[in-house]
């Protein structure tokens, strides 16, 4: 069953595109990710789905209703997290739950019974009556999320909910993510970390507007079109400024003292290859092609626009 | 369809925030007790003593007797006596003298003539306030101590003032400021309002909720209704005990009617916010309102004194009706009744600035 289905989906801010001519499937509890550097509008797409910004073009049905008409059916239906914290800086952790319930028109009994629920399972108890303004980060991202599900909304829409958060709440976050897609939820969220991206069941890789890879993290590692090579040599920087100039290679991550090369796939021998490369440049080197990662698909994806300046 | 839950949600929310922000309940009290001080102290309508000059060309004891009874008015004390008209002049312009006494050669004999008149007086014109109080002179009874027959001759000059006939400043002001006091917390507060939710992202999250445009504007002002109406009690009782100044109407018209001007400028404030993108900007913007409501409603000068482009302007800001109705209600003892044109200018205001601040607040971000 579908969540969302997205068709042709376009927005103009004045003569920049943000995004240009998107295609989403997204099935229902799925986590989605949407992985790509700042400006590739992650957030812009995010906002037309919750109705906030209306497209320029396109078609977007998102649990059977219609964006941007029916976008007010369809808030009662989505929790939504904004990239920087968003919750009453003001108020404390019971006050801004009280409220974002009583938003969602939940009252009485049913009201305490919920708040007390996400209190407990988003570790709340002991800062319940804290301004919200002087929680962590880590906090401030649970009381985020606790309020984003107050209503136990079918899709979760969130905005690189992790970004000013440490590495521990990181991985909590993400355990209560998977906990609620058990539950059923939908979950629609962007990041710009690899190890996130890599936890999602379906991934779409964006780059100035357009999707440029849409698949599990699995298949895309799978189907790279690179092979990967590490190659060690004693003169990392100058092996670096010699492979960095070919055709065939489509990018050069120094890891310490190793080099990561990735090679077009139309090269056949990709480790000989560079090996007689920096063999003719007077350098000794080693190489050994290795698995690719999601950076690697990414670094791929994102070179690969026509319209690239690189 | 409004929510009352939600409504109330945004209602109780905004009272926490209020509640916490020392900076904004220290103005809802200070604001009216500072000004109302200020005002009532410190700046004083009643023009005395202002220096004057007397060319005495009669030199007579009746021109002497004359010069005797306008210094005993004190409006007026005689710092100069000049034998020319050049002189006086000179006086005058050089801003040592505000006004000048020229009685001529044969002014008793004027005085028995009965469509002649005595003497002239002449004033420094560049303060309106200054002028007023000298052509109240004219009025004057002449010969209250020697020459009581020309008492009867100047029957046609006697003053008469209404409602306030010790001319106490603080009985025009105390009305006005609670006006003046309104228009500046009430704008201000809900301008800045819905920019901060704006500024702190909160306004991302909150049009992300089912919550609607009317629940969220409505939620937002009428906490505010409610300090405003307390503001208004807090200048009336301090005016009523330190400045004596009584409420001659009905406190229930005084009550009604300033809610509905609450109402007036909180709508103001809302279409502020819809236009402002931060708080300085809403600041700003409120000040280009406080401005002209301060100089041209009639608070500060007269109404009528005004030029015509200036009353126009007048007309279109809500402090001018208020202070027309809250000025009738308690100072001349008027009914609401009385002064239903002026409401229903308000009312009309209020519709007209919520409407456009529910059409220019968008529930979305573009």
């Amino acid at each position: 069953m579908q969540a969302i289905k997205v068709r042709n989906l376009s927005r103009q801010f004045g003569s920049v595109t943000a995004v240009d001519s998107l295609d989403l499937d997204i099935s229902v509890g799925q986590v989605y990710g949407f992985l790509g550097p700042n400006g590739c509008g992650k957030s812009t797409t995010i906002r037309m789905l919750c109705g906030l910004l209306k497209p320029s073009a396109g078609e977007v049905n998102i649990l059977g209703l219609s964006i941007p008409e029916q976008a007010e059916a369809l808030k009662l239906k989505t929790g939504y997290m904004t990239q920087s914290y968003s919750l009453y800086r003001d108020l404390n952790v019971v006050e801004n739950l009280n409220f974002m319930a009583e938003i969602y028109s939940l009252s009485g009994r049913n009201k305490r019974l919920r708040i007390e629920e996400l209190i407990t399972r988003y570790q709340l108890g002991d800062i319940r009556h804290q301004i919200s303004g002087s929680l962590s980060g880590g906090q401030r991202q649970r009381l985020s999320l606790a309020a984003a599900v107050i209503h136990k909304p079918p899709l979760l829409l969130l905005d690189e909910p992790t970004s000013a958060v440490d590495p521990q709440s990181r991985r909590d976050f993400w355990e209560s993510l998977f906990e609620l897609v058990e539950q059923g939820t939908t979950i629609l969220v962007s990041t710009h970390f690899m190890d996130e991206a890599e936890r999602c069941h379906k991934l779409a890789i964006l780059d100035r507007g357009k999707k440029v890879a849409d698949d599990s993290p699995k298949n895309l590692m799978r189907d790279i079109n690179a092979h990967v090579v590490e190659v060690h040599t004693d003169s990392v920087a100058s092996a670096q400024d010699v492979l960095q100039c070919l055709p065939e290679i489509k990018g050069v991550t120094q890891l310490g003292l190793s080099l990561r090369v990735l090679v077009d796939r139309q090269v056949d021998q990709a480790e000989d290859f560079i090996r007689q490369t920096l063999t003719s440049h007077q350098l000794t080197a080693v190489a050994t092609q290795v698995k690719a990662n999601l950076e690697d698909v990414f670094v791929v994806a994102t070179m690969s626009q026509p319209s690239g300046s690189r | 369809m409004i929510s009352w839950r939600r409504l109330w949600a945004v209602c109780n929310k905004e009272f926490k925030q209020l509640a916490r922000d020392r900076g904004t309940i220290a103005m809802i009290i200070g604001i009216p007790v500072l000004e109302l001080l200020m005002f009532g102290y410190a700046i004083n309508n009643d023009v005395r003593h202002l220096p004057a000059v007397v060319l005495d060309q009669s030199q007579s004891a009746f021109s002497r007797h004359l010069t005797e009874d306008v210094a005993a008015t004190q409006i007026v004390d005689f710092v100069a006596s000049v034998a020319t008209i050049e002189e006086l002049d000179s006086l005058i312009r050089s801003g040592q003298v505000s006004v000048g006494l020229f009685i001529p050669a044969d002014a008793q004999r004027r005085s028995q003539q009965p469509d002649r008149r005595v003497a002239q007086l002449i004033v420094d014109g560049t303060d309106p306030v200054i002028a007023g109080v000298v052509a109240q002179l004219q009025a004057m009874p002449l010969g209250l101590r020697s020459h009581d027959w020309l008492r009867e001759k100047n029957n046609s000059f006697e003053l008469r003032i209404y409602y306030n006939p010790e001319k106490r400043s603080a009985v025009n002001i105390v009305p006005g400021l609670i006006g003046l006091i309104l228009t500046m917390t009430m704008v201000l507060f809900t301008a800045i309002a819905i920019v901060r939710e704006k500024e702190h992202g909160t306004l991302e999250l909150l049009i992300a909720t089912p919550v609607s445009v009317l629940e969220l504007l409505m939620g937002k002002v009428l906490p505010y209704i409610l300090i405003g109406l307390i503001q208004a009690s807090l200048v009336l009782g301090l005016g009523y005990w330190v400045f004596n100044v009584p409420v001659s109407g009905s406190l229930l018209d005084v009550y009604l009617a300033t809610s509905l001007f609450i109402a007036a400028s909180l709508m103001l404030g809302l279409v502020i916010s819809t236009v402002a993108e931060s708080q300085f900007q809403a600041m700003q913007m409120t000040i280009f309102v406080f401005m002209p409501s301060i100089l041209l409603s009639g608070f500060m000068f007269p109404f009528a004194g005004m030029p015509v482009a200036a009353q126009w302007v007048a007309e279109v800001l809500p402090l001018t009706h208020f202070l027309r109705i809250i000025r009738g209600i308690v100072l001349r003892g008027a009914s609401l009744g009385e002064m239903l044109t002026e409401m229903l200018i308000l009312l009309g205001f209020t519709v007209i600035m919520l409407t456009i601040a529910a059409l220019r607040f968008n529930k979305r971000l573009d």
